[in-house]
């Protein structure tokens, strides 16, 4: 029964039977791996990322952070291809300096989220191949954020996780701070300090498990006093 | 900018010179000023009431008709958000739109909270279904153009201009990627608008993966002469069996109700309790192995 799986339809062995010409494309992304984390609190918001570059199999850099800090209240997490990280994150500079000239005023995290949806669709066929997390205070001084997927498409959020171990983290962070799936528990608010450490274990976790994550941990704090960035070490295999 | 555009303001605009744009790939403007459309081939000075959508069309595969060729695509490496069930009804006291809340991306919950109806103004909801981040767009695209109307003429647009517009707003996208089907949901109208160039009038509209499971329901108890309540529970009941069945759809069901007056919005409902409630009314034992839709 194990042996007949080697024949295939014809008769012929799978493996060793040249199936015919295949055609290589051009392809013009490349996934460069890496996952962002954002969480908002009452008065904080936390954009967390790892630092590894990778492709294929190897490391191009341990040191390589995907939180990029927009304003004094904002903060963009881009993971996937990092050449179109790169781009979005120059005309993201570019349009908030435009924004500043024109109107007088920094922009505020709604807007920028609001922006950032109208540049990534209009390379709706060609997309930017980045799944961007905004983390920030609103106008109100309360933590939001905003996660988008790669056409601009973006909502709203109080936690979410994005990139290549985004499937392991989102589950675990929908238990712990939106207390899914748990029965009669009691509704905690989230406080800074436990909100930090949660993200700390919880990229422990997606270190050891997706191999695209690990080497390193940027984490930015965003609150009314300005951004606190910390950095911890992860496994480096 | 709808000041602007009524002023006649003629302001340099600033983002077309962006470097961003390489000058080999043809640059693709949309103008939804006055249902004009054109293709254009490179940027040139424009009349500063038209307010142009850019879109980057990439040239990698370069054949010689392929100018207005929309079959002419990058390969992309992800998966796009999809997945629904959207209903819509005309009863005696109004419109009842309901749809659930559940956004999928290939096999992945993307979002499990989306919002899938939105209102356009106080007379008109709209629900959406298809792709994720088109919908958001053309919603927004549409309210913009409705205020703009409402603005330059004085008066409202009638839902079944607004649906026209919207399709001919859709129609150059024809044949691409862009997935969308919106129901706009008036006091007194439905209308099923897409991306494939249907426009339908109608007084019952269910439309996503969901919807053959919402259309039986419906067909079963639906008339005209149901009264609010029971129009909404109806609703529900729809999208509850749609999510119990379709693995596309699930988490919560919200719903509007559109009358003369205005919308009126219903309290997001998680349909986990919903489930409950009926295996109780069934006597069975409750299967607890996750079957929350």
């Amino acid at each position: 029964m194990f042996v007949s799986q080697n024949f295939g339809e014809s008769g012929k062995m799978k493996e060793y039977h040249y199936a015919g010409p295949t055609e290589h494309r051009f392809s013009p992304y490349a996934f460069n791996g890496g996952t962002v984390l954002a969480v908002a609190g009452e008065d904080f918001a936390i954009v967390a990322s790892d630092t590894r570059l990778s492709e294929g199999y190897s490391i191009h850099s341990r040191d390589s952070p995907k939180c990029y800090k927009l304003t004094d209240t904002t903060v963009l997490g881009c993971s996937g291809f990092h050449g179109d990280c790169l781009t979005l994150t120059k005309i993201i500079d570019a349009r908030l300096k435009m924004y500043k000239h024109s109107n007088n005023k920094t922009m505020t995290s709604g807007a920028i989220a609001a922006m950032l949806s109208t540049i990534l669709y209009s390379r709706r066929f060609f997309p930017y191949y980045v799944y961007n997390i905004i983390g920030g205070l609103d106008e109100q001084g309360k933590g939001a954020v905003y996660s988008f997927d790669p056409v601009g498409s973006y909502q709203r959020d109080t936690y979410k996780a994005g990139g290549s171990a985004s499937a392991m983290l989102q589950p675990l962070l929908d238990n712990q701070i939106g207390f899914k799936n748990m029965e009669g528990v009691e509704h905690v608010p989230l406080t800074k300090d436990k909100a930090v450490q949660l993200v700390k274990d919880v990229f422990v976790s997606a270190a050891e498990r997706d191999v695209y994550t690990g080497d390193a941990l940027r984490i930015c704090i965003v609150t009314k006093e300005g951004i606190e960035e910390q950095n911890i070490p992860l496994r480096k295999d | 900018m709808a000041l602007e555009d009524i002023c006649n303001f003629k302001d340099k605009p600033t983002h077309k010179t962006f470097p961003f744009y390489a000058s080999e790939d043809t640059s693709v403007s949309v103008f939804t000023e006055a249902f004009n459309f054109k293709w254009r081939g490179e940027m040139t000075s424009k009349k500063a009431s038209d307010v142009p959508l850019e879109f980057h069309v990439p040239s990698l595969f370069k054949r010689p008709s392929s100018r207005a060729s929309h079959s002419v695509s990058v390969r992309r490496p992800f998966p796009l958000s999809h997945g629904t069930t959207t209903l819509g009804f005309i009863f005696q006291g109004g419109v009842i739109a309901a749809a659930d809340t559940r956004a999928s991306a290939g096999g992945l919950v993307a979002c499990p909270a989306v919002h899938k109806i939105t209102p356009i103004h106080s007379h008109l909801v709209v629900t959406s279904s298809g792709s994720g981040a088109d919908c958001m767009l053309w919603e927004r695209i549409l309210t913009r153009e409705i205020r703009l109307y409402q603005l330059r003429h004085k008066r409202r647009l009638s839902i079944s201009g607004t649906a026209k517009l919207l399709s001919l707003m859709l129609h150059p996208f024809k044949g691409t990627d862009v997935c969308v089907a919106l129901t706009l949901c008036g006091w007194d109208k439905l209308i099923y608008v897409c991306s494939d160039g249907a426009r339908l009038q109608g007084d019952i509209f269910s439309v996503g993966s969901g919807s053959p499971y919402a259309y039986g329901v419906l067909d079963r108890s639906l008339s005209w002469s149901l009264n609010k309540e029971e129009a909404i529970l109806l609703a529900r009941e729809a999208v509850f069996r749609a999510t119990h069945r379709d693995a596309y759809s699930g988490n919560n069901v919200d719903l509007f109700h559109v009358t003369a007056e205005g919308w009126r919005q219903r309290q997001r409902e998680d349909l986990k309790e919903e489930y409950y409630r009926d295996m109780e009314k069934r006597g069975k034992k409750m299967d607890l192995t996750g079957l929350f839709s």
